[in-house]
């Protein structure tokens, strides 16, 4: 048995070395490269630059669009997720088939096409004007941009979300309903805050994707709107300031681990409440 | 009753809107692989001559070549190294396991961007050279997190008295664990690769940071044509790798499906 536990303890190790070598040292080098200069002396500069009128106009921006796109996955996803938990019938091959298999197709192409959708002489303004109403201006502008982080972040607000309404105990529903509550009193009072931890995990893990995204709004923003993704970007690929790219990274990184601390938060009460 | 159908109605009518909604762009780039008209806007006809031209195309060749090995080596060392993490994680104190398993949740929680950076210091500070190799490292080390989370918890749902019972009768660690432990967690391990395969076959912002001049995957290739507009080939060539991924994953299933009914029947 003891010889068991010592093989089982040297398994570990490559994964150990793996993560300290490609996970912690990694981060530890852009809190390094964000609070030093070009010769190597501490600053703090590359952090306070996220107060330019560039970049906080960029940051501003992501977060009003990511805050939209997450609105509008939330108001989508919870009820598909109440709907699939309801249906039962094999719904996890529907789930995969909606989550998993549009990834196939790769992301970047699926959002080139949201283009040929969304131009001006694109798919659906050929039908609108088929049908004689006017054209939208739809491409190049932040609306476009909400969209596409909708269309490629909704996933990750379905899933949490299903999760957590499948982990309900029909007999708890079913108890409301005898001692008398409502369909909409027994959603408002037991189903919906029995969901809330998912619905939080959801918030993050769209909120978070979109505030950093810099694929979505250079191919759907026309190259034209800039968010921090794409200032941070740019700042690495074409200025080569990875002093100034880690100072704005680091900002990102405080948001991430705020969402992070939020979801830790509400998993832990869920677990006191049980 | 009336209203209860109608209800039910509604529902399915909401799923498939949103199937739609998925599926859109997916369905028009299909259509566009068969469009003979270069022009994404209007329909030319019907044409295979981007997927001829597609067999001449050494660039989308390669990129193609570079995606299938990176996705195929990615998630196979992703697989060994964190199963066996697994097994060690399993038999550590809770104190160390939790640190651990916070590590492993580090890729999955990070912006990408910022995981991207991240590699990109580390391999710029320790001069290595930007190519397959760096974009190889970077797939494991967020492959490998898919693979702990859908291994660990089948893992330790095992009976161990399986193990230790081969064990006493005069079974190697290593043939206990291929004959008794491997076979119980092989739907885990296959599932965790899937997902592994899929997000390296995916992924664009981490290898964008990480793969150098001349090293081009698909979606960094596509990533660079975009402003002159990407080559019809392209989709030709996204469209058969997608409904190849999908008749293979619907012919597992059917196996699957096939082999629980035939165990159940006997």
């Amino acid at each position: 048995m003891n010889k068991t536990k010592k093989i089982a303890g040297f398994l570990g190790i490559p994964y150990i070395i793996w993560g300290a070598v490609f996970i912690i040292i990694p981060l530890l080098m852009v809190v390094w490269y964000g609070l030093t200069d070009a010769s190597g002396s501490f600053t703090l500069s590359n952090v306070a630059a996220i107060a330019e009128p560039a970049h906080r106009k960029a940051l501003l921006l992501s977060v009003i669009l990511s805050f939209a796109a997450t609105v509008v996955c939330l108001l989508m996803a919870y009820p598909l997720s109440l709907f699939l938990t309801e249906t039962q019938k094999d719904s996890n091959s529907l789930l995969t088939m909606m989550l998993i298999v549009p990834m196939w197709m790769n992301f970047l192409l699926r959002t080139y096409a949201w283009q040929s959708l969304l131009e001006k002489t694109g798919v659906i303004n050929t039908f609108l004007t088929s049908l004689g109403l006017q054209p939208l201006r739809m491409i190049n502008t932040p609306g476009a941009i909400v969209l596409g982080m909708v269309y490629n972040f909704l996933p990750f607000m379905i899933l949490p979300i299903y999760n957590a309404l499948q982990k309900i105990d029909r007999n708890v529903i079913n108890a409301a309903h005898d001692l008398g509550a409502g369909s909409v009193q027994t959603f408002l009072r037991v189903i919906f805050p029995l969901s809330l931890p998912g619905v939080i995990s959801g918030i993050t893990m769209v909120f978070i994707p979109a505030l950093t995204t810099f694929v979505v709004s250079s191919l759907l923003g026309g190259g034209k709107i800039l968010l921090i993704g794409n200032v941070i970007e740019q700042e690495f690929m074409v200025a080569y300031d990875w002093n100034l790219g880690s100072g704005l990274s680091l900002v990102l990184l405080v948001f991430i681990i705020i969402s992070v601390v939020i979801s830790v938060i509400t998993d832990r009460e869920e677990e006191a409440a049980r | 009753m009336t209203k209860k159908t109608r209800y039910a109605g509604l529902k399915k009518l909401y799923i498939i809107l949103i199937f739609i909604f998925m599926y859109a762009p997916i369905v028009l780039l299909i259509v566009q692989s068969f469009n003979s008209s270069k022009s994404r806007g209007h329909w030319g006809g019907f044409t295979l001559k981007w997927y001829k031209a597609l067999f001449t195309n050494a660039d989308i060749g390669h990129a193609f070549v570079t995606t299938i090995l990176l996705a195929v080596l990615s998630s196979a060392i992703a697989v060994v190294l964190g199963t066996a993490a697994c097994i060690c994680m399993s038999k550590m104190k809770r104190r160390s396991r939790n640190i651990l398993m916070g590590v492993t949740n580090i890729p999955m929680l990070n912006a990408d961007i910022v995981t991207g950076v991240s590699f990109m210091l580390l391999f710029l500070t320790l001069r290595i050279q930007f190519g397959f190799g760096t974009i190889l490292l970077a797939h494991i080390t967020f492959n490998i997190p898919y693979v702990i989370l859908s291994v660990m918890p089948r893992y330790r749902e095992l009976n161990p008295h399986i193990y230790e019972a081969a064990l006493d009768l005069g079974a190697r660690p290593a043939t206990a664990f291929f004959k008794t432990v491997l076979p119980e967690i092989m739907p885990a391990i296959r599932s965790g690769a899937l997902m592994a395969f899929t997000m390296s076959l995916d992924d664009f912002i981490i290898t964008h940071f990480t793969a150098g001049a001349g090293v081009h995957t698909l979606s960094t290739k596509i990533y660079s044509e975009v402003k002159l507009g990407i080559k019809p080939e392209m989709y030709a060539l996204s469209a058969m790798i997608f409904l190849t991924v999908l008749i293979l994953l619907i012919m597992v299933n059917r196996a699957e499906y096939n082999a629980e009914k035939e165990a159940r029947g006997n």
